[in-house]
């Protein structure tokens, strides 16, 4: 009885879930595997090896890794200058990392637009300051800087979690046996970190590799990632067939980096999602 | 295949009836759906309408003709009017998507110029669908201090390396094939596979010098300095100058695109007779100058025209003269196969380095 009551809780999930999870990929999966006309074909998955696609493709994943590589340096540094900090202000820059994200995303991309601008407010200082004009919006570069900036706080907060969980006993017990500053970091510190930083290179990596909004806004339409040629066959040439036979191209990237990196976690000891 | 996407929506629509109640529309309520193209009708005159005869507007905007033609096509809204590009209503009314319009219900169309309709007739023959809103054409909004005036009577300009990365280029594939059609001196309307690779390669070498393919906010990026010139529609430059005196525009002599937007009723609608009524109170005199003054695109109301300044009437960047409309082209529809061709192309531009 107790079971069945709390299954029942979980109704209102698993009815989202079916509409909005599992009907979509059922409706996207009919349209990869169809033609215009509803016959059954492969070309819409293998239309992935035209070169534009696997240009884009490419570009995405790179993208996509420099972005997870550089928020990881950025992070774990910080996660561990955060950690050494007094508990009050370890709560107001944790908070001050979170502040940003009560925005909502597009407005700050849009924002980043203006600030990097010819004559936006970077330059005109820049200027002022006698230093060389940032030429760098509508490149990749910007694209790379804005996905930093945006999913940042998704690898720091994980980092941050799982250093915070570390015993100082372990640590002084590390140093009591004898262990150098340099022997407690990478025997004790980073494995015990490991599931943070796991889910903190799912949590960035992903959502950079399928992103296309901050592409598009700040690539100033000159950058093409996969996520923009599937907009663009969904919404300027009505080819929903293509858009959604590259969505599950993509799709397959996804799950693979996502189960590739939850083994990974699974040596490194509990995940943290 | 309709058959099959009906299957699907209705198994959406099924799944989702538990969760939400009341998404579809009830046809007996007094409303109207419209879509029309972004930032292209006063507000205040939906007010107005609504005030006026108590109908409830939903009011749609997009962003490219594609994009409304994937919006009415997914089926997802019953639209009852519709305002759109020359080339999408006539692909529209080729495939049977388009109600004729019932003049008598719109007496006030008789402000419009009869030689509007006389243009429509290249894409509606009879001037059986559709009522002309607004008109223009293409060209080059510059910025006096940053170009050479001497040059920006041709496209070629926006192939000089001089104003690298100072180039905003059209991110539309119509209108940026169109661009580089003229430079070669075809027809913007060509399938030949030939001249559209040929306009490709072309588009290829301007892209290093591009600083970024944009459409509605290139004139944003204008007024601030951003950019030295940009591929925009003549109704987006005559506003641009209003916030920038540096700014000017000319219409290349190769010549260019004239383009017409004209609303539509198409079949998934359900109030015809609201959205008629609709159209009569948009020829209305003082509602066509609210959305001039709002729009800052060629009216074809002959009533609105005359009641502006004079200064404003003989503004050729807002109403282009005869001599250059004459050097226009109507853009038409292409079939299937070289839409299909022609977005592969461009696509190729959008991904090179």
């Amino acid at each position: 009885m107790y079971n069945l009551k709390r299954q029942l809780l979980a109704g209102p999930y698993l009815l989202w879930m079916a509409g909005f999870i599992l009907l979509p990929v059922i409706m996207i999966l009919y349209y990869a595997f169809t033609t215009t006309s509803g016959h059954f074909t492969l070309l819409n998955i293998s239309s992935i090896f035209a070169s534009i696609h696997l240009k884009s493709l490419f570009l995405s994943l790179k993208l996509a890794l420099i972005c997870t590589g550089v928020c990881l340096l950025l992070s774990y540094p910080l996660a561990m200058i955060l950690n050494k900090m007094k508990e009050k202000s370890q709560g107001f820059i944790v908070f001050i990392f979170i502040l940003p994200m009560w925005m909502n995303f597009m407005l700050r991309i849009l924002a980043w637009k203006l600030l990097l601008s010819n004559n936006g407010v970077i330059n005109t200082l820049l200027e002022a300051l006698g230093l060389p004009a940032l030429d760098i919006l509508n490149t990749p570069s910007a694209v790379v800087f804005c996905m930093v900036y945006d999913f940042l706080p998704f690898m720091i907060l994980p980092i941050y979690n799982a250093m915070a969980r570390i015993e100082d006993d372990i640590l002084e017990a590390a140093s009591d046996l004898g262990a150098g500053a340099v022997t407690v970091f990478f025997k004790i510190i980073v494995p015990l970190t490991m599931p943070g930083v796991i889910s903190g290179i799912t949590m960035v990596f992903v959502p950079a590799l399928t992103s296309f909004a901050i592409s598009d806004l700040l690539g100033g339409g000159k950058v093409l990632l996969i996520g923009n040629v599937i907009e663009q066959a969904f919404m300027q040439e009505y080819n929903w067939n293509l858009g959604s036979g590259l969505s599950l191209v993509l799709m397959i990237f996804v799950i693979a980096s996502m189960a590739l990196m939850s083994a990974k976690g699974e040596e490194g000891g509990a995940g943290v999602w | 295949m309709k058959l099959k996407k009906a299957i699907l929506c209705l198994l959406a629509g099924l799944a989702l009836s538990g969760v939400f109640t009341g998404c579809g529309s009830k046809d007996s309520e007094n409303t109207l759906t419209v879509l029309n193209y972004g930032k292209y009708l006063d507000p205040e005159a939906i007010e107005m309408f609504e005030e006026e005869t108590g109908i409830k507007i939903d009011y749609e905007e997009y962003v490219t003709p594609e994009n409304m033609y994937t919006k009415y096509r997914a089926g997802a809204i019953d639209y009852d009017l519709i305002c759109t590009s020359d080339y999408m209503i006539e692909k529209l009314i080729q495939e049977g998507e388009v109600l004729e319009l019932n003049y008598k219900n719109i007496p006030l169309s008789e402000n419009i110029d009869p030689a509007h309709f006389a243009f429509s007739q290249s894409f509606d023959p009879d001037n059986k669908y559709t009522l002309p809103y607004f008109f223009g054409t293409v060209g080059i909004l510059y910025n006096k201090d940053m170009v050479d005036e001497s040059k920006v009577n041709s496209w070629n300009i926006l192939w000089d390396k001089e104003y690298s990365g100072q180039i905003i280029m059209a991110d539309s594939v119509r209108d940026s094939f169109m661009v580089a059609l003229k430079i070669l001196g075809y027809s913007l309307n060509t399938t030949d596979e030939a001249k559209l690779k040929e306009a490709q390669d072309l588009l290829l070498k301007q892209k290093p010098l591009v600083y970024s393919y944009l459409v509605d906010e290139a004139q944003d990026e204008m007024i601030s300095d951003n950019a030295a010139m940009a591929v925009v529609y003549s109704g987006e430059a005559g506003y641009a100058l209003e916030f920038n005196d540096k700014l000017a525009f000319s219409v290349p002599e190769e010549g260019s695109n004239m383009w017409i937007d004209s609303w539509f009723i198409p079949k998934s609608a359900k109030h015809k007779e609201n959205a008629e009524k609709f159209l009569d109170f948009l020829c209305r005199e003082d509602i066509s100058m609210m959305n001039f003054d709002y729009v800052y695109y060629a009216t074809p109301n002959v009533k609105t025209k005359a009641a502006l300044d004079l200064e404003l009437q003989e503004n050729t960047t807002i109403f282009p003269p005869a001599e250059i409309l004459n050097n226009c082209e109507v853009l038409k529809p292409l079939d299937d196969e070289v839409t299909m061709k022609i977005n592969l192309l461009w696509k190729e531009v959008k991904a090179a380095d």
